[in-house]
């Protein structure tokens, strides 16, 4: 097999499974990758070849005893640094956490290991996934592989990053407002964001519980649909987990079929803010799908202009107190000189030199945000905003199958170029964090390049609670339309670096 | 009472409220599956949930929840048909997530009542506490202070036990309590008494005061008749029924020095001094601090179906209070030796001694006579003692055969409490058995007379009293186990005397 790092991870399963190659082969390929180029990308925040290795071949062992029958056996994942690991450090792109080795698994962790998958490391983040372009990282930023003065976007721009630059075949995101779709969208992969409650947060460091999601990316619709299935199911260690039968996801992509669906595009996400290049790549996607026989109906969501101010009361309030765990006491660094101090004086030098400005920031506003006298004004009014938009919502599902619009209104921006601006940043997630309010599932996936900047733009394909399976359905039609017409998929003409 | 007490009675109309935590008797932790024993090495019944580790979520305990309808039930309570955890957010290193899963303005139960009964000077008199609110929250770990006198204050450095972090805790809160007049202590304890005896007849608790698994804050504000309600102070952690009552009347007393000074009463916590009785000033609360309560989103909410909370009504055992009547009633005791036999914590043992065939009587006379002597000697309490209400049982059963003498019951109780072994090994290790046959004892007898020829001779001259020297002589001879009443009689026959 030429390049195992070019391949997906459908293919190298199946040639694993057929003993053409090993596990070990595999992920040693995917090693050699990341020293290569990692010191350019910065994708991991931790590789542990050794280690990694040695899971292969154990997973070569139990494949050739045939005790392995997970579809995605032996192939290597990349995992977002939010998600528990045990024995292995785990930071959330934080220095606060610097050290930390949890003692247990985040269940999808669990899952992953279950099904034969190897972790080749921990990927950067955001800071506990505050951020749209991984510049928040208290471990340096991430590059953009298509164009390395650019941001990958965020939090999870290391798990994108890493797959854009084939240093990993499969990743493992968080999406909260967005952290999983947007970076998809400007580094040409694809991200799904599931139902929230799809699959298991235990183990994910929360950043806000109520809207936190852990989801599968790739570079691939099947791919990403062979590992949802993977980390899918209830959880008795996560109450707020969906306790009924898990859609098959890989039939619906192998499916890729928009024949009678109706596509509802979103009114409010396509005017201002919106760039043209993005725009346009949205409409010819729109007429590919009309082509490929869906019907195209416009629909409005009038409260989706209020999203974006909901979110950002109810993301720092849960977070302030998600957060106040990190406090010196029990892990991840301490400040404390010998001198005299009180514990509230190591406390507070702890969280004052772990945590970096953004962080900050969003706790100041959500302590703000629950304080008595200004709950019901902010976090109450927020919250009844939120019903709102699920009214939006269920109103377009009841006209259309799948809603779709651009997953982000640009393309990837310059590092640096909306550090000073947190406004300018936050609305990098407009279109996104509509779906984590209502706790809907959506889908971004490349649709070509825009044609003012050469840079990636994605489509988000937006299904109602528990009918994930319409994503994959619907995303694997375009993607092999759009095949079709490029000769491959956007990813291929990623610069080889 | 005092005369200053009764002043202040005159003058001022008491308000009391009582909030109570008591951690529930379930084997695991309210979120995780760690276990809620007590007294384990610090921090071995710890897992990530219970340890707040990043990532880690909580699972509601289903019978923490069912335990707090049960005990809603009881006290009369509204179940709610949907309520949710909430919040509360304060920096403490006691409290691994530096949040407490709590329940905040959605109770799983509220407005109840709870009937309580105290004596007053003519004749006990019922009083009806309102609930307002019965909910569930975890409990915190441990603070040990080191270096100093154990005390924050002068300590070098702390260490934290989170063994019982997160063990599950109800909390019943009165609303204020009006009209008790004079009876303000009293009522107090009175409440907090009857709400223990109710989680342990609920079974939802042992309610093991003296582990701190029953803690009140008192609440207490005076006025003048007529006058808007005081200002009230709030005295935290008092861990006795006694301290309820006495942390009351400290208040009282503390309070109307202080109004009377024309000093304005601060709202503030204070604490209670065991030693003294004395209340101390906390921290204020003027200042209130801010918990920034939010719904908590890592729980799915409480929602018990009707059918589910009808079920746990049939569970519900007699209110205690009744039950206690009912008893009194049937065992034919005072008032007074009803409370006694309360205090003394051998009510369910008497019950249980009764259930296993033994007459009332026996049973009372055992468990608060020979069993609590040694308790009390011991200084430890009755359910400590290996004696079982069915050693009882098993003892009387042998008594009203003939088998033993009152004295051998005796022995055999000292044999039990040594931890000998069973009643019959007992009985048989002790060789404690009743002598029937009679030409044994007529020797004995004969013998005995032959000792002391003049007693015969008294007792044939009518002086039918002295023949209590000879049956001792016999029983001593016997070692005890010659049946006095038998020997008494064949005396009697042997000098040809009739009674």
């Amino acid at each position: 097999m030429s390049d195992l790092t070019r391949q997906s991870a459908a293919t190298l399963a199946g040639a694993i499974a057929r003993k053409e190659v090993s596990s070990e082969e595999v992920t040693r390929a995917h090693l050699d990758r990341i020293s290569q180029v990692d010191e350019r990308i910065h994708a991991f925040l931790y590789v542990d070849p050794e280690r990694s290795i040695a899971r292969a071949r154990e997973v070569d062992q139990q494949l050739a005893k045939g005790e392995l029958s997970s579809p995605l056996a032996g192939v290597p994942i990349a995992l977002k640094d939010l998600l528990a690991t045990k024995g292995v450090p785990t930071t959330c792109g934080s220095r606060i956490l610097e050290g930390w080795r949890p003692p247990y698994n985040a269940t999808i962790v669990d899952k992953l290991n279950a099904a034969g998958i190897v972790l080749l490391g921990k990927t950067n983040m955001d800071e506990f996934a505050m951020g749209s372009s991984t510049e928040h990282s208290g471990y340096g930023p991430t590059h953009n592989p298509w164009d390395l003065d650019r941001i990958p976007g965020g939090s999870g721009g290391g798990s994108a990053a890493a797959l854009a630059s084939f240093e990993s075949p499969l990743a493992i995101g968080t999406d909260t407002g967005g952290s999983i779709r947007q970076p998809a969208a400007v580094t040409g992969t694809v991200g799904v964001k599931p139902t929230y409650g799809g699959v298991s947060r235990y183990g994910i460091v929360a950043l806000a519980s109520s809207l936190d999601q852990g989801g599968p990316c790739a570079r691939d619709v099947m791919d990403t649909a062979l590992l949802h299935s993977v980390i899918a199911g209830h959880d008795p260690r996560d109450s707020t987990s969906i306790n009924g039968p898990v859609p098959d996801f890989v039939a619906a992509a192998l499916k890729a079929d928009v024949r009678g669906l109706k596509l509802g595009v979103i009114k409010e996400l396509q005017g201002e803010g919106f760039q043209a290049g993005v725009i346009e790549r949205f409409h010819q996607s729109l007429e590919v799908l009309t082509e490929l026989g869906a019907e195209i109906i416009e629909v409005s969501c009038p409260h989706f202009e209020y999203a974006l101010g909901a979110y950002y009361l109810i993301l720092p309030s849960e977070a302030s107190s998600n957060l106040a765990r990190f406090d010196g006491m029990r892990f991840g660094i301490r400040e404390d000189d010998g001198k005299d101090r009180s514990v509230e004086q190591v406390m507070s030098a702890t969280r004052e030199k772990g945590f970096g400005p953004e962080v900050k920031r969003r706790i100041m506003l959500g302590t703000y945000a629950l304080s008595s006298g200004y709950y019901d004004a902010y976090y109450g009014q927020a919250q009844r905003i939120r019903t709102l938009i699920i009214r939006d919502f269920s109103a377009a599902f009841s006209k259309v199958d799948v809603l779709v619009s651009p997953t982000a209104p640009t393309t990837a921006f310059k590092i640096g170029e909306k550090l000073d601006d947190p406004l300018a940043m936050y609305l990098n997630d407009i279109a996104t964090i509509p779906v984590n309010l209502a706790g809907n599932c959506a889908m971004s996936l490349p649709i070509g390049l825009a044609p003012e900047d050469g840079l990636p733009v994605g489509l988000q394909i937006i299904a109602p609670p528990m009918a994930d399976q319409l994503l994959y359905q619907v995303g694997s039609a375009l993607e092999s339309a759009l095949a079709d017409r490029w000769g491959g998929l956007l990813i291929s003409e990623a610069p080889s670096l | 009472m005092t005369t200053e007490y009764n002043a202040v009675i005159t003058e001022f109309d008491p308000i009391i409220g009582i909030e109570t935590h008591i951690e529930l008797g379930t084997n695991s932790k309210m979120f995780c599956s760690c276990s809620t024993q007590f007294g384990g090495d610090p921090n071995t019944h710890v897992c990530p949930v219970c340890l707040g580790m990043p990532g880690s979520m909580p699972v509601v305990n289903r019978v923490a929840v069912e335990s707090t309808i049960r005990m809603g039930l009881a006290l009369n309570c509204s179940i709610a048909p949907w309520c949710r955890f909430a919040r509360k957010n304060y920096f403490y290193p006691d409290m691994p997530k530096n949040y407490q899963i709590s329940q905040y303005d959605e109770p799983l139960c509220t407005n109840g009542y709870l009937d309580v009964t105290v004596a007053a000077e003519n004749g006990p008199q019922v009083f009806r506490v309102e609930i307002e609110r019965v909910h569930m929250e975890e409990d915190t770990g441990k603070l040990l202070h080191a270096g100093g006198a154990g005390r924050i204050h002068g300590a070098t450095h702390s260490l934290v036990d989170y063994n019982r972090a997160g063990i599950p805790l109800i909390e019943v809160v009165t609303k204020p309590i009006l009209g008790t007049g004079d009876l303000a202590p009293e009522v107090a304890k009175a409440y907090v008494s009857e709400l223990r005896d109710l989680m342990r007849a609920l079974g939802v608790s042992d309610v093991r005061m003296e582990e701190g698994s029953l803690r009140s804050d008192v609440n207490v504000s005076l006025s003048r008749p007529g006058e808007e309600w005081g200002t009230r102070t709030e005295t935290k952690n008092v861990n006795s029924l006694r301290s309820v009552e006495r942390a009351v009347r400290t208040e009282m007393l503390r309070q109307a020095d202080q109004l009377r000074a024309g000093v304005r009463i601060i709202q503030e916590t204070r604490h209670f001094n065991e030693e003294t009785g004395d209340t101390t000033s906390g921290r204020s609360k003027e200042a209130a601090e801010d918990y920034r309560y939010f719904p908590e989103p890592d729980l799915v909410p409480v929602a018990p179906s009707i059918e589910w909370i009808e079920e746990l009504r049939g569970t519900l055992p007699e209110v205690p209070s009744i039950r206690r009547a009912r008893l009194q009633q049937d065992w034919g005791v005072s008032e007074f030796d009803m409370q006694s036999l309360v205090n003394a914590g051998a009510l369910e043992f008497i019950v249980a001694s009764i259930d296993a065939g033994v007459q009332p009587t026996a049973a009372r006379k055992w468990w608060t006579g020979e069993l609590a002597r040694v308790a009390n000697e011991r200084n430890c309490e009755l359910k400590e003692l290996t004696v079982t209400p069915n050693d009882i049982a098993q003892i009387e059963g042998l008594i009203s055969a003939g088998d033993l003498t009152d004295k051998m019951a005796r022995s055999v109780f000292e044999g039990l409490l040594e931890g000998e072994g069973t009643v019959t090994e007992i009985v048989s290790q002790r060789g404690l058995v009743v002598v029937n046959d009679d030409a044994s004892l007529i020797a004995a007898i004969t013998a005995a007379l032959g000792d002391s020829p003049d007693v015969a001779e008294k007792i044939q001259a009518g002086k039918i009293a002295a023949a209590g020297s000879i049956v001792g002589a016999v029983m001593k001879a016997t070692k005890g186990q010659a049946d006095a009443a038998l020997v008494r009689t064949l005396l009697l026959e042997q000098l040809g005397v009739k009674e």
